[in-house]
């Protein structure tokens, strides 16, 4: 039998939406009623109803319990998904967070009143401007594409205030989206610098096109494809003679960190992925956090809102008289509030659990998974680059060639093998990329599992033929979606069912 | 250390298999004058669960939580009772260390809810669709004025003297960042700019806030047409959005954008952040939305599923030309959002908007018969602002002396306006309790006298 | 009879009694994958040659579509907005985006013909 009355498969639940759940009049909330009657909203009271579905609350329990386990999650399985660092989330952060000291503050109570949560803020940028060796942080960015804004809205000020108005941005073509993506948002001329067949920058040609109109140059250093840069001293020297400025990427800081400061490579700016290198959970999408830690060129001109400590304890720079007062000049300010203080706890949690000799070992034995996995896949995948690899190793499909089997048609067969897929089609510098990224958090037997399993994969693809490929995943929730149908007719809200229209005569 | 799995055997086989000696040889390619793992002397080292336990609970323990004290705080950050029920579910691993839902056979669950959350939005606001969620409402408002600036192809944008001056500021930021047109309006306690004046045939939107910053609700019906006539757009931001279950919604007023801050709803207000931004709009204006957006479709077997569509327009794959560099959103801050909407429902959400209406005519009645303190705004949804005998910042810190925390002087965003030095913001939910309300008002006397 | 030239950045352009008709080459679709969205210009508008003119997406791409020749847009295919599919179904017939009245017609010398455009698709895939 393969089909069931209810249309669940065992564990695998189906579940419908919420608005398919309404018991009008029921709910999850008991609320007490108003004090009095008097409204005094002028003449502004809704006059409609929403239209919320009601649901009491086991049945949202149960809804969301349900829609939790149609997820893959980091706790329940490997993650190997490059440029993404999806290491094991410790629970300890998460109880720290919800301290209520923590959780139950509010951003404009007196700061008198909130001494700790400035003390947090300012122990956690020292510990950022220490492991990097930078004299300054910007903590309030939202994530990493917000700190990257932070970084380059920084130079452009800093080239603004000593009069040098700059218009090129050279990136190279192995970046990030979000590099040449910024870069544009502030006005700069994006060029691309083409890589070299070692994986990385072409070194030549940067210095080549160095001169008076460029501002900036954005280099991801580990680079996307898993590699040191190994030119990197030479390159931020040449980048300086040229009066430029040097944005490193930090989104794969996570493979260097306790062993290089970003001061000795020659950064101006880099971002910080909070939810990467310091664990915090990514929460399928969000919230991270992206403090950004500033040359001291660069640090005078940091956003708003900062936090000072002096004799009289710890305060908060929120406006531009503040500031005045400080002798800074912001370039602006990127966030309500003060920041992403929940992210911030966990990662301070985080980084005080690892203390600097657990933040050496975990770079050291991510970089080690990867080069583990790159040593025993070398012979059945095919490496892009020589070795050894920093943090990721990256292979791309000649493997597949005259199997019919595509990268992604590789990649859903492991989702029903159990595992979630590796980065696919990135970095885009090599034909269909596969990028792994282990993680320090991963077992030697659950690597041995996983290689095996890729093996033995790449052996069906080789012996049977794409066909079965092209079927995966089959034991999902869900098959492969129409993505097509998606776009063409977007539906992006549940309506509720029209009336039928009765025929006319 | 207790989260790395290896044994220093498995370290030495590893590296056996890989034919290196040492994890150091693995980093050859970085220059040696780079390379030093003592340099990080002056740090400390690794810790037990007991002791970060320790020293962070001594941290947290130096704040005064606002759940110990009557409070009184708003200005864009709202204190709401969060049902026990959405902290449990947001810690489920499968939700918690999940990430961004690009494998959708393996995503269904993140995909739904933010399918359900898009639609919660749209609702709430009166608007056609909404988005998967932005970092936080000022992120939201900065990117609704961008948006605007696209679909009417020009480059000004007028902002109110009644939006709140963080979501100004980081407007005003993006602005100057994209080379755009902005004119701000000077504070407007009194509600009684002249917004519709100031549009012309440059102008791309108007962005105003809804209860304003100073708490009163507005009727922008007027505003909207005006708008609309000029070719120009209606951007409302709104920074409590429990108002949306009393009040029209800004869609029912004309707005075409709506942003707002979501996380009043779900979680609490944790410092002000993380939070999570609301944006929502009409049906002809989708392509210019930022942010990611799920929509429904079939999986081959033609069961209803859902993906993240539309993503050319995001910036992974548009690069230069992306509508924002934005590349997450807020998935967990949304999650506890909608699960606290569901668990409310229609019948719990318009009765908690209702009892903090009540909450706050209540409290401002008793506040309004202390000496020295005139009610700024006669209406209000759950905050208003009071006009002092004394300069509010003084006050503010007076009463939390008095293990009170009364409010947010507007000073603290204005500090070089001196006509607005003797206002304060004050606010009322359902978690403030009549004696609270009396213990304010006995201590403000005080204070005042 | 109109004659046919093609860009590097894959359109073609069918020019008769000094209009253009533009579109994307059949190669260029099937490079995009199914075509999901499509933006056409305004009429009257003026493109310059090399000029953004329309906007066409797939599920995995997004591109711009440049005009190979400067002039006025005389008219757009206002039926492919709504019907993306057809610009993969028939990219050289159905599918085209907009039509154009040549200000120069000497710049299509610099385009190539359909045998120069073969050998240069074959040169790059």
């Amino acid at each position: 039998m393969t089909e069931t009355f209810t249309g669940n498969k065992g564990l695998r639940l189906e579940e419908p939406l919420i608005f398919e759940m309404d018991t009008p009049g029921s709910t999850g909330v008991d609320v007490a009623d108003p004090a009095t009657d008097e409204i005094r909203l002028g003449d502004l009271e809704r006059k409609s109803a929403i239209g919320l579905p009601g649901l009491s609350e086991p049945q949202v329990i149960r809804h969301y319990t349900r829609l939790s386990q149609k997820n893959y999650s980091i706790d329940a399985g490997f993650y190997p998904l490059g440029s993404c660092t999806m290491k094991y989330n410790p629970r300890l952060n998460e109880r720290m967070a919800r301290l209520p000291g923590f959780s139950d503050i509010h951003p404009f109570q007196p700061v008198s009143t909130v001494q700790g949560a400035l003390e947090l803020i300012d122990t956690l940028a020292d510990w950022l401007k220490k492991l990097t060796g930078m004299p300054a942080v910007a903590m309030s960015p939202a994530a990493g594409a917000h700190g990257e804004l932070c970084g380059m809205l920084s130079i452009r000020a800093a080239l603004e205030a000593r009069g040098d108005k700059r218009p090129v941005v050279l990136v190279p073509e192995s970046a990030h989206g979000t590099n040449p993506a910024t870069a544009a948002a502030c006005g700069y001329k994006v060029e691309a610098i083409p890589g070299d067949a070692r994986g990385r920058v072409d070194t030549k040609a940067f210095k080549e096109r160095l001169g008076p109109d460029v501002a900036a140059v954005m280099l991801t250093n580990p680079n996307t494809c898993g590699l040191f840069e190994t030119d990197i001293i030479d390159l931020s020297k040449a980048i300086h003679d040229a009066g430029a400025f040097f944005y490193m990427d930090g989104a794969n800081y996570n493979a260097i960190v306790g062993r290089v400061r970003i001061a000795d490579l020659g950064a101006d700016a880099m971002h910080i992925n909070l939810h990467k290198t310091f664990s915090t959970p990514h929460g399928g999408g969000g919230p991270g956090a992206g403090p950004t830690v500033l040359s001291e060129a660069l640090a005078p001109f940091a956003p708003l809102p900062y936090v000072v400590h002096d004799d009289r304890g710890y305060r908060l720079v929120e406006t531009e008289l503040d500031a005045k007062a400080e002798g800074t000049e912001p370039f602006g300010r990127l966030k309500g509030f003060h920041g992403q203080f929940g992210v911030f706890v966990r990662a301070l949690s985080y980084i005080m659990s690892m203390g600097a000799d657990g933040l050496r070992q975990a770079s050291g034995d991510a970089v080690l998974n990867a080069n583990y996995l790159l040593e025993t896949l070398k012979d059945t995948l095919t490496p892009s680059f020589e070795g050894p690899c920093m943090h990721e190793a990256l292979f791309d499909d000649r493997f597949l060639k005259d199997t019919g089997v595509s990268t992604l048609d590789f990649a859903k067969a492991m989702i029903d093998e159990g595992y979630h897929p590796m980065t696919m089609y990135f970095p885009l510098v090599v034909h269909g990329a596969l990028l792994m990224e282990p993680t320090e958090t991963e077992s030697k037997e659950t690597l041995d599992a996983y290689v095996a399993t890729l093996k033995d994969l790449a052996r069906r693809a080789r012996e049977n033929g794409a066909e079965a490929f092209k079927a995966a995943p089959q034991f999902t929730p869900r098959r492969r979606l129409d993505e097509t149908q998606a776009a063409r007719k977007p539906v992006l809200r549940w309506r509720p069912e029209e009336p039928v229209q009765e025929a006319a005569e | 250390m207790r989260y790395l799995p290896h044994s220093e055997a498995d370290r030495a086989e590893m590296l056996k298999i890989i034919g290196v000696g040492a994890v150091d040889d693995l980093y050859r390619d970085v220059p040696r004058a780079a390379y030093n793992t003592e340099a990080f002397g002056d740090l400390p080292n690794q810790m037990g669960e007991m002791e970060v336990d320790r020293r962070l609970n001594a941290m947290a323990a130096r704040n005064i939580t606002a759940g110990s004290v009557p409070s009184f705080l708003g200005a864009g950050a709202y204190r709401h009772h969060v049902p026990a029920a959405v902290d449990y579910l947001i810690q489920r691993g499968e939700f918690l260390t999940s990430y961004t839902p690009y494998q959708p056979e393996i995503s269904q669950g993140t995909l739904q809810y933010l399918f359900e959350f898009q639609t919660q939005v749209a609702l709430l606001t009166g608007m056609d669709v909404a988005n998967a969620s932005m970092y936080d409402g000022a992120t939201a408002c900065a990117e609704a004025a961008c948006m605007a600036t696209r679909v009417t192809r020009r480059k000004s944008v007028i902002l109110s003297g009644g939006l709140h001056p963080h979501y100004k500021a980081v407007t005003e930021t993006l602005m100057r960042t994209l080379g755009l047109e902005y004119e701000t309006l000077g504070p407007d306690p009194l509600g009684i700019e002249d917004l519709s004046g100031r549009i012309d045939k440059t102008t791309a939107c108007v962005i105003v806030q809804n209860p304003d910053f100073f708490g009163r609700p507005r009727d922008l019906t007027a505003l909207a047409a005006t708008c609309h006539e000029a070719g120009a757009l209606l951007v409302v931001a709104v920074a409590e959005p429990v108002s949306l279950g009393l009040m029209a919604s800004p869609g029912e007023m004309g707005a075409d954008i709506v942003v707002a801050e979501g996380h009043a709803l779900g979680s609490g207000t944790s410092f002000g952040g993380p939070g999570v931004g609301l944006f929502a709009t009409r049906d002809k204006y989708l392509r210019q939305m930022p942010g990611r957006l799920c929509g429904e479709t079939v999986d081959e077997d033609g069961k209803r599923g859902y993906v993240l569509t539309l993503s050319t327009r995001e910036q992974h794959i548009r690069r230069e030309k992306a509508t924002s560099n934005i590349c997450t959103n807020s998935g967990l801050i949304a999650l506890a959002f909608t699960i606290h909407m569901t668990m409310l429902g229609e019948e719990g959400f318009t009765r908690l908007a209702r009892v903090n209406h009540a909450n706050a005519v209540l409290l401002a009645d008793k506040l309004a018969a202390v000496p020295g303190v005139t009610v700024v705004n006669r209406t209000f949804f759950n905050e208003f602002s009071l006009k002092l005998s004394k300069p509010a910042a003084e006050v503010v810190e007076a009463l939390a002396a008095k293990g009170i925390l009364g409010g947010v002087p507007v000073s603290r965003f204005l500090p070089t306006y001196e006509e607005l030095a003797d206002l304060l913001l004050v606010t009322a939910t359902e978690t403030n309790t009549e004696a609270q309300m009396d213990a304010f008002a006995a201590a403000l006397k005080e204070v005042l006298s | 009879m109109s004659t046919i030239y093609f860009t590097e950045d894959h359109e073609w352009i069918a020019v008769e009694d000094g209009v253009g008709t533009v579109g994307i080459t059949s190669f260029a679709q099937s490079q995009l994958g199914d075509v999901v969205f499509v933006e056409v210009p305004e009429v009257g508008i003026t493109l310059d040659k090399g000029g953004e003119a329309a906007v066409v997406e797939s599920v995995k791409a997004a591109s711009e579509v440049y005009s190979p020749v400067s002039g006025d847009v005389v008219e757009s295919n206002e039926s492919l907005p709504d019907a993306p599919g057809t610009v993969n179904e028939d990219p050289q017939g159905e599918g085209w985006f907009f039509k154009v009245k040549l200000t120069d017609p000497s710049e299509l010398d610099d385009l190539m013909d359909l045998v120069a455009y073969d050998a240069f698709v074959a040169e790059h895939s």
